[in-house]
């Protein structure tokens, strides 16, 4: 079990110092993420105050009961990531590694999920391209929509798999005992990163599938 | 400043009002409610995007220096979203001269 000694990395007085200094780089990183993030809201808002019919007609398209059930997975999958930080702060690492695992499973879910999505929208011929078909005057429009739906959708899934991936490497660490209830910094920004991909995907949803729907 | 550890059950309460909040969000869209639908959407959305950062992300319990950088972030994608709309929204205010459409 590594003492305080070897976690605390040179530069820093103490762990408490070392943890404000991850987590406030962290956030910076995050922030950066926002703005990734923040310009395709933009563009799709921008396009949807233009063209508000195509995007109501357009999002009818989308699946809200695979949408919801798929936002209800990743709500969990947050609870569970916030119970292995939890688990992790607390020094358990047989619950931390369970957590992980739970996350990780929760998250394949998702993705799973989605996949299917991807594949009916092929099946209907919404992804934009030479085969993109959809009938009315709106057509070209709702085009666009999809445009926003895939590339959205795709980089928050992109980021999960990322997330996954850093979830491995956790589970690894924790097994070579890595961590301790002084130490479990990784775990803790890889936590910050898991919430933000879902606060992504918050707002994603209502904007996606709920468009005009009454 | 000292970490905090949370309580099982306040993750367990948050996660319930986020469950509940989707479920609200979902029935909302379908009540015929004009342009209220879209601000209601992007409410609870931002409803639900606070509670998970100020929990699951423990800002709540965070030092004034994380909030600031917190802040930060969305305080950039607020100029991001005013200046842009400033023009967007405001082009139907004034009449353009004939020819120019």
């Amino acid at each position: 079990m590594p003492d305080h000694s070897t976690a605390l990395a040179h530069q820093f007085d103490d762990l408490e110092q070392q943890h404000e200094s991850v987590s406030l780089g962290m956030w910076i990183f995050l922030a950066t993420e926002i703005m990734f993030f923040g310009g395709m809201f933009l563009g799709y808002s921008v396009y949807r105050g233009i063209y508000p019919a195509a995007y109501g007609e357009a999002s009818r398209h989308l699946d809200v009961v695979l949408g919801a059930v798929n936002t209800g997975v990743l709500l969990s999958s947050s609870l569970t990531m916030a119970l292995a930080v939890q688990a992790a702060q607390l020094g358990g690492r047989r619950t931390l590694v369970l957590f992980l695992i739970a996350t990780i499973a929760l998250g394949s879910v998702f993705l799973g999920i989605k996949g299917l999505e991807y594949y009916h929208k092929y099946e209907e011929q919404l992804i934009p391209g030479s085969n993109f078909h959809f009938d009315g005057p709106n057509a070209g429009h709702a085009q666009l929509f999809f445009s926003f739906y895939f590339v959205m959708t795709g980089m928050h899934a992109l980021h999960m798999i990322v997330g996954i991936g850093v979830m491995v490497v956790l589970i690894l660490l924790t097994l070579k005992g890595r961590f301790s209830a002084g130490y479990h910094f990784p775990v803790e920004i890889s936590g910050l990163y898991w919430h933000f991909v879902d606060i992504v995907w918050v707002f994603l949803f209502p904007l996606l599938y709920l468009v005009d729907r009454s | 400043m000292p970490e905090h550890i949370m309580e099982k059950k306040i993750y367990y309460a948050v996660f319930g009002a986020l469950m509940v909040l989707l479920a609200a969000t979902v029935l909302i869209a379908y009540i015929h409610l004009g342009k209220l639908n879209f601000i209601a959407a992007v409410s609870i959305a931002v409803v639900k995007a606070v509670l998970i950062i100020l929990y699951f992300m423990h800002v709540r319990y965070s030092s004034r220096l994380l909030w600031i950088f917190v802040g930060a972030g969305f305080f950039w994608l607020g100029i991001l979203f005013a200046l842009s709309f400033s023009d967007y929204l405001t082009r139907g205010w004034l009449p353009l001269p004939t020819g120019w459409e």
